[in-house]
């Protein structure tokens, strides 16, 4: 270590003391310490100081759909590496995730779980659509089975376009909600014309009719109008 | 029958090519009509003479493997097609047709004679609407069972509304889990859970740790792929999709599936020059495939193998760097065309030779080192070795194919025993392994990471040293396809998985009137039970890790 080194040390130890105490151990030290100097305390609203927090470090739920995902995973693993942003740990439980990435095609089949899961995550939370098929259903808009976009079930904050997007432009899509969210801003909340409710809580018509001896009264359903989907 | 016919079998001239008269003879009066497919020939029956046709065509001719069901319905009538295949020489195939009553569209389920006519006739009855008298368990497969309608049956009006529900799955085997006196747990896994490589959803019975029994249930990621291929025009708008069937960068492998059945079906010759183009990059799709097939497996038996998994995914990003320049994706190629590819090889040339190359030198140190990290490693070998055993009749049973069937030491690969493209003219083998379980479903594909690696090479030198005016991308191919209305083909190639197929029926527009796609993550998926029950629950994650599967192809 250069003498100067041992200068700023030594500078530091003085101004530590003054602040925690004598005899504190070195690695409670930290940079950001040494910029707010002798000073105990940071005056900021908590709002903007939990905004920051939260911004800076999010759990994204370890979640693939389709095709996208495996652009995802190369979002994660090493050359892209989405962690050097604070964002790039997968938590498998949604009940310890603050950002779910929707990364493929949702289908009327798990449209329901989907809902489910993002149901678990505990407030706040946050949503990234990644591709064209969570925008708008993508190549498979037309299909039978296909749900048009994700926003039809959950609210997304940031859509990433493409088919599917590159990783860059996935970690862009997660850095701009993580600067977004660090602001404070949000996006308004769409209306979701896709919910689960309880089957006895269906308007009667011909297909509930059909249906009755199938789902009891209070199973859970989703409820699909395909002629009025975008 | 003379002894040298026995041992070729009933219906083999002595060129070994197939002799139909005497299938026909075979069958005798069961056989109504013939017709033509430009694959083969088939046999029109009466549907209750199902059982009857294919155990005698199994039993007596030698046609041991099902390939695929496909169910389509005509103005007029339903109809069944069971193409079946010979494991020894795929080439020797036959069509069986069953047409059904319009009112009532009944047939007899093949079911007891192959196995894997279960979920074939299943996905049928789903989204044709024929049903299968004596089937084991005739319910929808890939759509929600509450599902109305059935959306490739002519009627089939898409904006009805639909509703799904969220509830609770039974235990097969007991009727209440909860109950004390029961023995077994129900266990759900999926379809949002990290081990099934997807949206796929297990239903799983367990005793203790022992599995007692296990249902995949499918369908969470069916997005109507053979609806938009049906959709589309042969030319131009059908290729993007199939690049979307095995999404894990196996994409020209799957383009190559319809462009050899599209260039089949309006007879187009593809240039000698292009075919090298196209073996060289499905050989590189098939490598990142393996590899990510390898990386996910090590993390699947072993979570502290996660570097392997990251080491997986470094060497991949070097594969797809290079499809890219090639192709302008890094997932979604759209490189092949009726006739040839979309463009050359990206100028310098030279450069990207180079890269190639660069990435086959380092090839053999990586792979020393991922033995040396996983097959060389004693935990690995402890989860892998003897679990997840699948034998070869069993195999063959529910029509396994790819890397899951040669390590149960089925010689059968198409790029060998049906050749198309290049490989042909090529020097590599065949990677086969007696092992049967899940230790050699990896090594399987190990190895043939090494010999696609040996076939992308001797490619390179012959693309460089190709002259320079005889660099054919493209055949003349007409800009609108009409092909002849009721021409029916049914080909298949060899992609990471097994043999991927693609069925179509023309009817003289410029789009399909039926497009059937034969998954094999499909089929391979269907022999899990087998693999899994009786084994603890962890074998049965290695299990489905082993047989690499991908949602996208299964569902479809
Ligand atoms: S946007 Fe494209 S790549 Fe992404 S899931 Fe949809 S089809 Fe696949």
């Amino acid at each position: 270590m250069s003498s100067d080194n041992q200068h700023v040390t030594t500078a530091q130890t003085k101004t530590r003391e003054a602040r925690m105490g004598e005899g504190v151990d070195d690695r409670f030290n930290s940079r950001l310490r040494e910029v707010l100097g002798s000073m105990p305390f940071i005056l900021t609203k908590f709002d903007k100081f939990m905004n920051w927090v939260r911004g800076s470090s999010m759990f994204v739920l370890q979640f693939g759909i389709a095709c996208c995902s495996i652009e995802m995973i190369h979002t994660y693993a090493v050359k892209h590496d989405l962690d050097r942003f604070g964002s790039g740990i997968p938590r498998a439980s949604p009940r310890q995730a603050d950002l779910i990435i929707v990364p493929g095609t949702i289908v009327s089949k798990f449209a329901p779980r989907m809902k489910r899961v993002y149901d678990q995550m505990p407030e706040p939370k946050f949503v990234v659509g990644m591709g064209n098929c969570t925008a708008a259903g993508g190549p498979f808009q037309e299909g039978y089975n296909v749900v048009k976009g994700a926003e039809e079930v959950i609210p997304v904050d940031i859509h990433v376009p493409g088919c599917p997007p590159r990783p860059e432009a996935l970690i862009y899509g997660v850095v701009k909600l993580q600067e977004r969210v660090a602001n404070g801003e949000s996006s308004p909340v769409v209306v979701k014309p896709y919910e689960l409710e309880e089957f006895s809580d269906l308007p009667r018509d011909e297909v509930v009719e059909k249906l009755a001896d199938q789902i009891d009264e209070d199973d859970l359903v989703m409820r699909y109008n395909w002629r009025n989907s975008p | 029958m003379s002894l040298e016919e026995s041992q070729r079998g009933v219906g083999v001239t002595e060129d070994g090519d197939l002799d139909y008269d005497e299938l026909e003879d075979l069958l005798g009066e069961k056989v109504l009509a013939r017709e033509e497919h430009l694959n083969a020939e088939g046999f029109v029956i009466r549907p209750d003479d199902v059982q009857d046709v294919l155990s005698t065509l199994k039993e007596r001719a030698g046609f041991d493997h099902l390939s695929l069901l496909t169910a389509q319905e005509y103005l007029d009538r339903y109809e069944s097609i069971y193409h079946m295949k010979k494991y020894d020489d795929p080439t020797q195939e036959v069509s069986v047709v069953v047409p059904t009553d319009k009112e009532n569209p009944v047939s007899e389920s093949a079911e007891p004679v192959f196995r894997t006519a279960d979920w074939h006739e299943r996905e049928a009855y789903d989204l044709v609407g024929i049903e299968y008298e004596d089937h084991p368990d005739l319910r929808r497969i890939l759509l929600p069972e509450t599902w109305q309608g059935h959306p490739l049956s002519l009627d089939y009006d898409q904006d009805k509304p639909q509703i799904v529900p969220l509830r609770e799955h039974a235990n097969p085997l007991q009727p209440d889990h909860k109950d004390a006196e029961s023995d077994t747990m129900f266990l759900n896994v999926g379809p949002h859970h990290p081990a099934t490589h997807g949206v796929l959803h297990l239903e799983t019975v367990l005793d203790g740790e022992q599995v007692v029994d296990v249902d995949p249930d499918i369908g969470y990621l069916h997005r109507c792929e053979e609806q938009m291929c049906q959709n589309g025009t042969y030319r131009h708008q059908i290729m993007p999709y199939p690049d979307r069937w095995d999404y894990v960068s196996a994409g020209l492998l799957n383009e190559w599936s319809y462009a050899r059945t599209a260039e089949s079906l309006a007879d187009i010759d593809v240039p000698e020059y292009a075919q090298v183009l196209r073996t060289l990059g499905a050989e590189l799709c098939r490598i990142a495939s393996h590899l990510l097939a390898l990386g996910t497996f090590a993390l699947d038996v072993y979570g502290d193998f996660n570097v392997i998994w990251q080491y997986a995914f470094r060497d991949r990003e070097v594969v797809l760097n290079i499809l890219e320049d090639l192709t302008g994706q890094r997932m979604m190629f759209n490189y092949f065309r009726l006739g040839g590819v979309v463009w050359d090889i990206p100028e310098p040339r030279e450069e990207w030779f180079e890269k190639i190359r660069d990435f086959l030198d380092e090839l053999p140190g990586k792979l020393a080192e991922y033995h040396d990290l996983v097959t060389g490693n004693e935990i690995y070998q402890i989860r892998c070795v003897d679990t997840g055993v699948l034998e070869p009749e069993v195999a063959k049973e529910y029509g396994v194919t790819g890397p899951a069937a040669r390590a149960s030491g089925i010689d059968y690969d198409l790029r060998r025993d049906d050749p198309y493209g290049y490989y042909d003219e090529l020097d590599w083998d065949v990677v086969t392994d007696d092992g049967c379980d899940n230790f050699a479903r990896v090594m399987v594909r190990f190895k043939e990471v090494e010999e696609s690696a040996k076939i992308i090479s001797q490619c390179v030198d012959l693309l460089e040293d190709w002259p320079e005016d005889e660099r054919t991308i493209q055949a003349n191919v007409p800009r609108t396809l009409k092909p002849e209305p009721d021409t029916e083909v049914y080909e298949a190639v060899e992609a990471a998985k097994g043999e991927l197929g693609i069925y179509i029926r023309s009817d003289g527009t410029d789009k399909p009137a039926r497009f059937k796609i034969r998954s094999p993550c499909f089929s391979n998926l269907q022999s899990l039970p087998e693999m899994a029950e009786g084994e603890l629950l962890a074998d049965l994650i290695a299990a489905l890790g082993s047989i690499d599967i991908v949602l996208g192809e299964v569902d479809r």
